[in-house]
């Protein structure tokens, strides 16, 4: 193989995968197994203590799930990459290598609500700190930069408004700190935006949505993208100073670029335990080959039901960024060209009321709480994602209660806008 | 040679060739990255000589240290640098000293000095800076892909028996009953019938 860099598709496809070795099996096999056999006594000693490639135990690493994660770092250009058992867990596990009982993170107001619950209520039990930022006002970022700022948290795109964030601009506040950005891309995915090449440092998925995109397997990932210095002050002891649990071995010192990713495995998944079953890591992967297929038809999909709904009488208001006019179609066309995602809020004049028929009267829309799957999804933030912020910051992060939030699927456009044209008549 | 990005095929060629690696800063301390290096190509067959003065009369992995470069006493093909930047030019100096001259000279991860570079290269000596061979070699191998790592390398060929592939195997528990086979049976009753 030359050196010449491959295309997206070829690499959602190629990644990582190679036919197997033993069996001649061209699709990546699932390696259902919990152990690995050692050669002999020294063989596994020399795995234990990270001395050499290998596999061990499934809860810190499998074949299966290492196709998955070369995949899909080389999909967002990163140096490795370690998959886990969701997108919550992607997001301990990271933050686990960089935070301490009293450090503290800033993280975008705008953010899924799941995260922002896991922010506020379960980080806060570990003693580790969140500081809200707004992503419309970046030096709202830069006032909340303290002593004790371990690292900023964004979604590219984010739920549920389809927001487009200014990843640059936030990764030049990042910089200056000191601090390591990192950026859920779930709802944009690489095919979309590649976080790295805007100044993240760490991308993390829910691969549970797009990326598997069959709505079928949970997943998360986190790509790591070799650009940080973990060991030019003393803040990230995990990477940077001597592994009591690995007789004093120094990750970032061992591991170069890709030492953030093996502390994330070797000290993260291996301790925390969210391992990934390799089944699913096997569907996720067939969903990944589709990718820049289904991605692109999720978006053109999703501008033509935002433009309908944008005309229909019964409608308010629709944020979608792929619109001309919309708050951040600037944004949208800067680092998001092909598309501007496939999930978006609009707001009824019927209020909340016109929400709940809506969702009820909607045939091929299924009413559930997630995003990015094949078929085309509705849910109403306020009640369900989001149910757990209060009023104030439900509109902060875009789920007030008058909002509706739809996931386009790859099915027909028009039989999408039909339904939802009978729907807001009936 | 832009040292900032290296072509695959370059790095690739590098460890085709060379047979012996002296690795000058060698540890025998199990968790310094030089002492990981050194026993992984060790395994990958590479002739490993760890050069470090401070540990002459010991030896690593069974291979006795040396104190410097001119005390290996063979011509070496490849000198792999475990010091920092800071003092790398006075082992280059010292390698474009031996006769014959070494094939490759590489520093370790982090370990950069471009000038030093440019006085071996003048003299046809490969040059790598900033990368881990051990790395390289995972990378290249794909076998550092079960850690996740991005090969950057595509294949649809068969991947190669991480072993030496299927042999006899002398050693695995026999379970019996052979001697039932079908076979056997239809031998017996044909001498049973004549
Ligand atoms: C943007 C975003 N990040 C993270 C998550 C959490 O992922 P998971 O449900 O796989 O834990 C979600 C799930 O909805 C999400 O939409």
């Amino acid at each position: 193989m030359t050196d010449r860099l491959p295309g997206f598709s070829t690499l959602a496809v190629h990644a990582g995968a190679q036919p197997d070795p033993t069996t001649g099996a061209r699709a990546t096999p699932i390696y259902q197994t919990t152990s690995f056999v050692f050669n002999d006594a020294d063989h596994a000693a020399s795995l234990f203590g990270l001395q050499s490639f290998g596999n061990i135990y499934t809860r810190i690493g499998n074949p299966t799930n290492a196709v998955l994660e070369e995949r899909v770092a080389a999909l967002e250009g990163g140096t490795a990459a370690l998959a886990v058992a969701s997108g919550h867990a992607a997001q301990v596990v990271v933050l686990q290598q960089l935070m301490k009982p009293g450090d503290e993170i800033i993280a975008a107001r705008k953010l899924y609500g799941g995260s922002i619950n896991q922010f506020t209520h379960a980080f806060k039990s570990f003693g580790w700190n969140v500081a809200w930022a707004d992503p419309d006002e970046i030096e709202s970022f830069e006032r909340a930069v303290t002593p004790h700022t371990k690292a900023i948290f964004i979604e590219s795109i984010a739920n549920p408004a389809g927001s487009v964030t200014d990843i640059e601009a936030i990764a030049a506040v990042a910089r200056k700190a000191g601090v390591p950005l990192i950026v859920d891309n779930t709802l944009a995915t690489p095919y979309l935006i590649k976080p790295i090449d805007h100044g993240a440092d760490i991308v993390v998925h829910s691969l549970t949505k797009f990326l598997g995109g069959h709505g079928n397997s949970l997943g998360g990932i986190i790509v790591d993208a070799g650009t940080f210095d973990w060991s030019k002050d003393n803040k990230y002891p995990m990477l940077s100073e001597p592994r009591p649990e690995y007789h004093g071995i120094k990750i970032q010192e061992t591991f170069g670029n890709f030492a953030f990713a093996i502390a994330c495995r070797v000290l993260g998944l291996r301790d925390l335990g969210p391992a990934l079953s390799p089944f699913n890591a096997f569907m996720i992967l067939t969903g990944i080959e589709t990718l820049p297929l289904r991605m692109q038809k999720h978006c053109d999909n999703a501008k033509a039901v935002a433009e309908f709904l944008a005309g229909h009488p019964a409608v308010a208001s629709v944020n979608y960024a792929g619109l001309p006019g919309d708050k951040y179609n600037n944004l949208a066309r800067k680092y998001a060209p092909k598309g501007a995602g496939a999930v978006f809020t609009f707001s009824l004049k019927g209020g909340y009321d016109a929400g709940v028929s809506l969702v009820s009267n909607l045939q091929l829309f299924s009413h559930l709480a997630n995003v990015g799957d094949t078929r085309s999804l509705v849910i109403h933030p306020a009640s369900t994602t989001h149910s757990q912020l209060d009023d104030a910051a439900k509109i902060k992060s875009g789920a007030a209660p008058d909002v509706v939030r739809l996931s386009i699927g790859i099915e027909d456009k028009d039989d999408l806008i039909t339904d939802l044209d009978q729907a807001l008549r009936a | 040679m832009n040292h900032d990005t290296y072509p695959d095929n370059y790095i690739r060629g590098i460890l085709n060739s060379v047979k012996s690696i002296a690795m000058v800063g060698a540890s025998p301390v199990n968790v310094r990255p030089s002492y990981f290096a050194f026993k992984y190509l060790a395994e990958r067959g590479y002739d490993m000589i760890p050069v470090n003065p401070g540990y002459v009369g010991k030896s690593l992995l069974g291979k006795p240290f040396v104190a410097s470069l001119a005390d290996v006493g063979r011509p070496i093909d490849m000198i792999d640098i475990f010091r920092n930047s800071s003092h790398i030019m006075p082992v280059v100096e010292e390698a474009l000293r031996l006769s014959p001259l070494p094939k490759v000279i590489w520093m370790q991860l982090g370990a950069r000095d471009d000038a030093a570079a440019a006085k071996a290269e003048a003299v046809g000596i490969k040059v790598v800076m900033n990368r881990c061979p051990k790395i390289e070699y995972g990378r290249l191998s794909s076998e550092i892909s079960w850690m996740g790592v991005n090969s950057r390398t595509l294949s649809a060929k068969r991947a190669p028996m991480p072993t030496q592939g299927m042999r006899l195997s002398l050693n695995r528990m026999s379970v019996g009953g052979g001697q039932t086979a079908a076979s056997d049976r239809v031998a017996k009753n044909k001498t049973e019938t004549t």
